[in-house]
Order: C-alpha cells, then structure tokens, then sequence
C-alpha cells in the first residue's frame, strides 16, 4: 500500500522509538512540517540556530544512550549543522540529522538554498545518503538508524530532496537490517582477551586508560568489576568521565594536558596500560614517544582503525568494550592462578605510590576571600547537586574546571565537545539533555566567550519551560586562549579580552529567564541555591578572578610528565 | 614502500570521491588510481591504488578503507605474489626518416600502432609501469608528442599447487 512519504518517514521514526526531534524549518523541508503539526507521537522542539539542534540531539543521544534526531532544511539550514555534525563525529555519538533538499530535478543547478550538503559532510559523517527515488526513502532511514547505533557510533546524514517528500511510496514492515559491507565486530578474540588477561596477571604496576567508548557501550559496570576486584587504578579520558565512579579510591581522575598530576605519572611509570574505549589523542599521550614508555598496551576499541594508530599496541582487542570487559571479567574468575585478593595485595605498593604523588601535588588551586575562584564554584556545584547533575560544558576554561572538579559518579551524566571542541555546544546540549531527563537538574558550565555562541538558545529553553542552569564562570576573557598567551606569547592578550559582553543578568531577564549574579565567594552557594531551588531557566553570572589558569598543565608537544603545576 | 592496494567496493553515488575524500583528509598518498565495475557482480567496482608509506601508515590505509561503509574488501595486492599492468597512449612524431625506427621501438616492447598519421604514430604499450617508461623514453629522441597513462591494476597469482 502506498502511503504519503513523509507519512512513512514518521512510521519510521516511530518505528525507531523516536520521541523527541530538534529542527527548524524551510522551505525544501516543509512538507515534512506539515506532518509534523499532526503528529501526537513525535515531539518536535523548535531551536533558534540549526546547529543547536544538533547539539541537542547529540546531548540527548548520550543521555537516553539511543539515537538522537536533528531535521532542517535546505542550503543554509544544512550547512548550519556541519559543526554539530563534525562534533558528533569526533566524540561517536549516534544521531541521524536529517536535511532538506531541493527537488532532484533542481540538484546541480545552483537552485535557491541548494548545496551539496552529503559532498560537504562526506568527511565528517559516519555514512550520509541523498534519496533521490521514493522507493528507497524507508530503507534508506532505516539502514541510517542501523548505522549510527551500532559499531562505533556516529552520525549519518540523509539528504531529502522536496519532490521525493512529496511522493508516494510503499511502506513495508521492518525486518533486521542486513548489510554485506556493514559488520561490526562485537564480540573479542577469545585468544587475545586470555593473552590480555595474563599480561594484567604479570603487571606489578597496572592503569586502567578509559575512554568515552566504555560510555558508548554501557560498560561502567564490567569496568568497575575489574577495576575493584584485581585493585587496579583508573584514570579517564575527558570523554571517559564517569564511565568510573569519580570519587572512587581508584579514581586518578582525568589524565593528559590537563589531567592529574598522578594520572599523569602513573601512566608514565606503569607497566601494563589497559586503554578501553580510548584513541590515544594527542591531547591524552603529549608527546608520544614518553607516553606509558615502559608499558606493554592492551587496547580494546571496537573501531580497529583506532588501534596503533598514535601508539603502537601490543595486544590489540577489537570488540565492544562491554563484552570484551565481561570476558576478562569471567577468565579472571575462571582462571585457578589468580587470586583476586592476591592481586590486590600485589598492586598495594604501586596503589601507595600513587597516594604519594597525590599527596605531593593534589589536584587544587589558591583559595582567595575576595575574588570568586571557578574551580570554588564548581566544587559547590558538585556539593550543592550531591554530583548528581547532569552537566554540560562549553570549551576551554569552563570545560577543565568542570571535568577536574565535578567527580563523575555515574556515566551519562558529562556532555562536552570533546574532540572537535565546540564552544557553543554546552547550552543546546543542556537542553537537549533536559528534554532526555526532565527530571534532573541539567547545569551548563559555561565561560562568557562560549555562552554567546549559541546564546539564541534562551528562546528555546525558555518556550519550552525547561529549567535548564546556565553557571557562566564569567572573566571577561577568552579564557584558555589568554592562558596560553600568557604562558607561551610574552602575554601578548590578542583578541581575547572580551571586555564588551551583555549584561547576564538583564539579558536572562529580556528572555524571561531568571538571572542571577555572585561577585564575592560568600555569594556562591546563595546564588546557587536560588538558581536550584527556581523552576526556570537561570542564568547564574559568577565573576571570577580574571587570570586564572587551568592547572596541572603539559604543554603541547611534551611529555605529560612534564607537567606546569598550580 | 610502494604498495598496491585492491579495493572492492559498491557502485555507489559518491563512493569515489569517499575513497579519495579519505586519502586527501588524512594525508595519505595516492601514486595512481584506476576503478571500473567488475562485471563479475552487479553494481560492483574494483579500484585499485598504488600508494606509498611506512607500514603503519598502509595499515592506517587499509583499515580506513575497510571502514567505508561502501566498501566490500580491501586487499594489500603487494603483500602476495602478484602480477600488475599499466597501459599508455603515446603519439609519437613519424615522419619517413623515423617511421620504421618508431615501428621497430614498438615491436619490441610488444606495443601496437592505432592510429596513423602523415606525421605521427599513437601507439599503445601496456606492461609493468617500468616497461610503459622504458618504451616511453626509448621514443623521445624521436619526437613524443603525448602521453596519456593509466592507473595500475593489479591481481594476486593464483596457487601454484595442484
């Protein structure tokens, strides 16, 4: 039977579970709106800028774990996503971003709103497809789906030209998608797990280096098993955090440019590294020949093009890190020679070490009574939340404080622009975060740099009655930009002072959101309080000392241990 | 070390410039490049690339290759025994002091004239890209007045075992 196609893309939506869409309309992408008016079943949530919408998703994406969903239209609504797009890739976040085109019979004539959005895309999508024949729009979404959900994640784009949106077309019950190219492989080479294994049972002095792909997978609890149960230390990516619990003894907390002194050195002195999930970025290894030097690498990564491409690994596992990490986890239990708590006992000396370092240079700042420090307003944020929130980030400053600070106890509780680094990404994210856990309290931690990037949001926030926290860590500074200036340009503030910014407070207010403002350290925790205890946007405006910088800090190109420290 | 790489992939929109998209992002080289369907299976195309690099960087080659989703096997051609061919048009100057040098140049590297003119010759050689040069070289004292190559293809030998 054939139905109207963009009836059938709502089937197949729905078909997906998809509750939630983040969009912005047009005129190649108008008669799927005109659906969309109608439909009980899909909330659709208007966004100010496309690339918002994006941003949503991707946040919403990573706190229901399923896929998230961006539509827009043609040309300008198309190119606005590149960077949501390009920022889901990098961190393997599954959505499907769905764009207008203009009719097939238009594409290749420089139409109005016309560009060739899968050509741009090509190099930043996990897949993208254009449907140019209505008969292959159903399989097309569902192969998309497919695509973005499993293996290692990412985005796929699909490319809707108006007249194929206009079209009949068939709709046939979904079976299981099957592609002859397309075969991730989950399950681990039982050999190299027991290769693995017995590499961790020599170890005196092991790290687990955990990455967002334990996330991705839902592993946090196999991870947790092997760590607790053989006594072996944590340290975590930015896009790993809470993917170990935070305040856990065994968590070093985050590692490489700005990670922990200790996290640093105990992976420069350990001798067994178990990566999982990770990629080994420049920003996690420094320079690369000092990186874990006396180690023998263990890497489970289910994208085989991540392994040994930075570092050589000794014993690369391809799989998912969830079942790779169930199978250690039984040949640990299985296996008559180890003896968990003989492990433990094993790695108590190497544990004790590691205590040293942290007792030497524990991760902190200088507390001042006069002028609000940011990393203060974060620990109060973790305290006054019970570090339960979900928190979102912009980049630079505000995103160091927050992943230094706010110890992540539960995985999908951390949304950042982690590999492509986004300023502007917090604040969607946070509210696509919102409408994925309305129940939480979602905080953006964000600079007065990045908030202004995709500012237009309040307007989204607030129509949407979401009582999303925005905590601005405001020092009138591209913050990170003039950190380096500082360190590395003879203090050479080029175009970061940012002297001329809106008032916060009265600009949360023109949108009807509630602005709060704290210039002392003793107005911290009311501000904070208020803005949690309002049922509404907020705005919270904390002016912090200007020159603070983000430390420990390796800078880049040297060796990690080669640490700048507060 | 020069590699050649055989890739088998789904006749798709696109899926070219997928494949090149990925060599010019990550600055990955390609030497040469040739692609055509198979025949031998509906909507299926072979391309084959001749490239260079360490062997982490034909490593990084073959498992992004194999990370398109458009791509159904990826082989190192140049890790097996295996026989390659590179085909040239050359127009060559032929004027009556040099035609019958030209034909003998040609005759010996088993090339062959197909096209004719008062002036010139447009011979067709095809071999290992060092016989193509050779041939090539031979004929420029004469007079080369155009060359038109093609990329490498390439296929493993098969099993000599009975």
């Amino acid at each position: 039977m054939k139905i109207r196609a963009t009836e059938a893309f709502i089937k197949c939506l729905e078909e997906q579970n998809v509750d939630t869409i983040f969009g912005y309309p047009g005129g190649a992408i108008i008669d799927l709106y005109d659906d969309l008016y109608d439909c009980q079943t899909i909330k659709h949530i208007l966004v100010r800028h496309e690339q918002a919408a994006v941003h949503a998703a991707d946040a919403f994406a990573r706190v229901r774990g399923e896929v998230g969903v961006a539509l827009v239209t043609s040309g300008p609504g198309a190119t606005n996503t590149v960077t949501g797009i390009a920022s889901a890739y990098c961190d393997s976040i599954p959505i499907v971003v769905f764009t207008g085109q203009v009719p097939t019979g238009l594409i290749g004539n420089d139409a109005f709103q016309e560009v060739d959005i899968v050509g741009i895309t090509r190099p930043c999508t996990k897949h993208n497809y254009l449907v140019k024949d209505p008969k292959d729009l159903v399989a097309t979404i569902r192969e998309a789906f497919h695509i973005a959900r499993t293996g290692r994640p990412g985005p796929v784009l699909v490319d809707l030209p108006k007249d194929v949106m206009a079209a009949k077309v068939d709709f046939n019950e979904p079976k299981p998608v099957d592609m002859r190219t397309y075969k991730p492989t989950y399950e681990p080479h039982l050999g190299q797990i027991q290769k693995a294994c017995k590499a961790i049972l020599k170890a005196k002095k092991p790290v687990l280096y955990v990455g967002g792909g334990v996330i991705a997978s839902n592993a946090s609890d196999d991870l947790t098993e092997l760590a607790k149960s053989l006594g072996i230390p944590v340290t975590m990516t930015l896009m790993g955090l809470g993917g170990f619990p935070g305040t856990d003894a065994l968590s070093m907390g985050m590692l490489g440019m700005h990670g922990t002194y200790y996290s640093n050195m105990a992976v420069a002195n350990c001798d067994v590294l178990i990566a999982v999930g990770a990629r080994f970025d420049d920003r996690v290894t420094g320079k690369i020949s000092a990186f874990a030097p006396r180690a023998e690498i263990i890497h489970i990564d289910i994208d085989p093009t991540s392994i040994s491409k930075n570092v050589k690994v000794g014993i690369p596992i391809v799989a998912d890190c969830k079942h790779a990490l169930a199978s250690m986890n039984n040949w640990f239990k299985r296996e008559e020679s180890c003896n968990a708590a003989a492990e433990r006992e094993k790695h108590a000396p190497w544990l004790e070490q590691i205590k040293a370092w942290k007792s030497e240079h524990p991760l902190g700042y200088v507390e001042e009574t006069d002028v609000i420090k940011p990393q203060f307003v974060v620990q109060k944020l973790h305290e006054l939340t019970g570090g339960d929130a979900i928190i979102t980030t912009e980049v630079g400053q505000n995103q160091m404080w927050a992943a230094q600070f706010y110890h992540f106890n539960h995985p999908r509780h951390f949304m950042t622009s982690g590999g492509l680094g986004v300023m502007g990404y917090g604040f969607p994210a946070a509210i696509g975060a919102q409408m994925a856990a309305p129940d939480k309290v979602v905080i953006d931690i964000a600079g007065d740099g990045s908030i202004q990037m995709n500012i237009q949001e309040l307007a989204t926030a607030r129509h949407n009655k979401l009582p999303v926290k925005i905590a601005i860590l405001n020092n009138s500074f591209l913050g990170m930009v003039r950190q380096w200036q500082e360190l590395f340009y003879d203090k050479k503030y080029s175009s970061t002072p940012l002297e001329t910014a809106p008032d916060f407070v009265k600009l949360a207010e023109a949108y009807g959101a509630v602005g709060l403002r704290a210039t002392k350290p003793s107005e911290v925790e009311a501000v904070i309080k208020e803005a949690l205890a309002t049922d509404n946007t907020v705005i919270m405006d904390f002016v912090i000392s200007r020159e603070e910088g983000v430390y420990p800090m390796v800078p880049a190109g040297k060796a990690t241990t080669e640490m700048l420290l507060v | 070390m020069k590699h050649t790489i055989s890739v088998l992939l789904q006749n798709k929109p696109g899926v070219l410039s997928r494949v090149t998209g990925l060599f010019s992002g990550r600055g990955f080289n390609i030497e040469s490049l040739s692609v055509a369907p198979t025949l031998q299976e509906k909507n299926v195309s072979c391309l084959t690339l001749v490239t260079d690099g360490e062997d982490a960087i034909i490593e990084q080659i073959t498992k992004q290759l194999h990370k398109l989703i458009d791509v159904i096997k990826v082989t190192d051609i140049s890790e097996q025994e295996y026989v390659e061919r590179e085909m040239a048009l050359v127009r060559v100057k032929a004027e009556p002091a040099s035609r019958a040098e030209v034909l003998r140049i040609v005759d010996i590297f088993r090339g062959r004239v197909v096209d004719v003119s008062p002036k010139s010759f447009a011979v067709e050689v095809t071999g290992t890209g060092d016989k193509v040069k050779a041939m090539i070289d031979l004929l420029r004292p004469i007079g080369v007045q155009e060359i038109i190559r093609t990329g490498t293809i390439a296929m493993t030998r098969a099993s000599k075992k009975y």
